[in-house]
């Protein structure tokens, strides 16, 4: 279904940004509280979101992923440190850094087409220009048919999908997304893959994906960034040199893929066994699953 | 509503069931107030409620005396009056609260010790302070729906999901444009359950507040259901009072019904769930 509409609907609209983008994280480190209850979340964090690439962060639940996102995003400022986007540092949330957050979050009291056009009409931007943009970006996330309905009227992919639209339309320079497909079911969510991953090829945007899935990360990346365990650091980065396009069916078959499959694992496995002595419970749970998945 | 509409309604299975409840009721009813007569001996205090036979003889001698449509008109003006009021200043007042933080720790601290206050304690003061007896009626119906609206929306507007607002924020949009298609939608449904809620605390306000206050003008008949009962009870006309009681239930169920319809055309977005 997701190919299909991305075959009939070529773009005649210009959706990649302008310029490439980079973002730099040097050193920085997040302490939530002060005084005896602080928690240090981030400590020296260094890595680089390179232009033009699928860069896809994994690291164990609970480890600060997210918060790294917040920083990013500019929703909030780190507290050593400093974050850089094409040399600049990031004072704000701004919409060349759009993020799509682990629950949805589309506004439930406007239709799918509202919702989309929620950038363009906030910054005054309502010409024809922009509506036969949203309309095309309708027809490519496959919703055309489903333009006045509420998201509470859509399917967990359609909103996803919809999340995308509202997003793109902004041409943001860098895309983050925050576990997007978390939650959803194993069948939409490997068409989620492939579909998210066919948006991405068309455009080659500079794309931040954050996951706790090792599959989703290796289908997905051009880059793998591995965190540690709290407070977090980037611990390894792999290339992730299959080529594209990828096909779900193929992609475990390939003895590429498998070896760094288990390198992520191998890797991970440490991680969680650190804070599992540390008796965090999330990273129990982690241990547990993925100590079954490596049988 | 289109009449296929209110005929399937009509011919509905809930709609069965609630005639059906109702006569049952209505029979239980008949049964209690008759006991008496019928096994001629007293029971305690059920013979002693006028039958439903009895109170809509008396409802039809009342259907044509402009003075009882008179109560129905002066409740229902107060009713609306200081439900309105407490709209119009409530839900400012609430969502200024929740996105204004000095304004919060101003305004907050003061709300709560008057809230716990109820209405009907004010009547006194009321009267002393208002000029005229209707005004301070109506100040005290306005109370009774205030608090209430106000406490709702603030909640309402303090529990939208933070990502909602962040990501309008870094889309771009001002913070009045966040306000307005943001914080606003999101606190809608608060604002609607705040004020069906204040709307049954209104209703119970007024009928207390008119006993106290008295017939008012227009030879008694201003004073509304609440008058109505009062002087029904001095009068020793227990059939009128039960009367007035079912007048107040039906006069609260059209409000409700009426704000719950004005509440489903805001917020159409939660009938998809």
């Amino acid at each position: 279904m997701s190919t299909m509409n991305l075959e009939t609907a070529k773009p005649k609209v210009e959706l990649r940004s302008q310029n490439s983008s980079e973002i730099v994280v040097n050193n920085v480190s997040k302490v939530y509280g002060g005084g005896p209850f602080a928690k240090e979340v981030i400590k020296d964090c260094s890595f680089t979101i390179e232009s033009n690439k699928l860069t896809v962060m994994i690291g164990p639940s609970g480890c600060g992923k997210s918060t790294l996102i917040q920083l990013i995003a500019g929703f909030e400022t780190p507290t050593s440190g400093e974050i850089t986007m094409n040399g600049k540092p990031i004072t704000g949330p701004g919409k060349d850094r759009l993020v799509l957050f682990q629950e949805s979050a589309l506004f439930p009291w406007m239709t799918t087409y509202d919702n989309i056009m929620y950038g363009p009409r906030a910054r005054g931007e309502t010409g024809k220009e922009v509506t036969e943009l949203a309309d095309f970006l309708l027809t490519k996330v496959g919703l055309e048919a489903f333009r006045d309905k509420y998201p509470a009227q859509l399917s967990g992919g359609m909103q996803r999908r919809a999340e995308l639209a509202r997003a793109m339309i902004n041409k943001p320079e860098i895309m983050i997304l925050d576990e997007p497909f978390r939650g959803l079911d194993n069948m939409s969510k490997e068409l989620m893959w492939e579909y998210y991953a066919n948006l991405y090829e068309e455009d080659r945007n500079t794309n931040f994906f954050i996951t706790t899935d090792i599959d989703e990360a290796i289908f997905l990346a051009d880059r793998l960034i591995i965190m540690t365990n709290l407070p977090t650091q980037a611990r390894h980065v792999i290339e992730i040199d299959i080529p594209r396009p990828r096909k779900i069916e193929d992609i475990f078959a390939n003895q590429r893929a498998n070896d760094i499959k288990k390198e992520v694992m191998t890797l991970l496995h440490e991680e969680a066994m650190k804070s599992f002595s540390g008796g965090s419970k999330a990273a129990a749970d982690f241990l547990e699953a993925y100590s079954k998945r490596a049988e | 509503m289109n009449i296929t509409k209110l005929k399937d309604k009509i011919l509905s299975r809930a709609f069965f069931r609630g005639v059906i409840a109702i006569s049952i009721f209505l029979i239980i009813w008949e049964v209690g107030a008759r006991f008496e007569s019928w096994y001629g001996y007293r029971v305690p205090w059920i013979g002693l409620i006028p039958a439903p036979t009895a109170v809509f003889e008396s409802w039809g001698g009342l259907i044509g005396d402009p003075s009882y449509w008179m109560s129905w008109q002066m409740s229902f003006m107060r009713v609306l009056g200081g439900f309105f009021a407490a709209m119009i200043l409530g839900i400012p007042f609430g969502l200024f609260m929740a996105v204004n933080r000095t304004f919060h720790d101003t305004a907050f601290p003061t709300f709560e010790i008057l809230r716990p206050i109820p209405p009907l304690a004010w009547v006194p003061a009321s009267i002393i302070f208002w000029p005229t007896a209707e005004l301070s009626i109506a100040f005290v119906t306005f109370l009774g729906a205030f608090y209430t609206i106000v406490i709702n929306v603030l909640g309402g507007a303090k529990s939208i999901n933070k990502q909602y607002l962040q990501a309008a924020q870094s889309m771009g949009a001002s913070q009045w444009d966040i306000f307005r298609r943001v914080v606003l939608p999101a606190t809608l449904p608060s604002i609607v359950v705040g004020s069906a809620v204040g709307m049954g605390i209104t209703w119970e306000v007024v009928v207390a507040a008119e006993m106290i206050s008295g017939g008012g003008g227009s030879g008694g008949a201003g004073g509304g259901l609440g008058f109505f009962i009062w002087n029904s009870y001095v009068g020793g006309s227990y059939e009128q009072i039960v009367v007035g009681m079912i007048s107040i239930g039906i006069a609260g169920y059209f409000s409700s019904e009426m704000l719950r319809n004005l509440g489903g055309f805001l917020t159409p977005w939660l009938k998809t769930r």
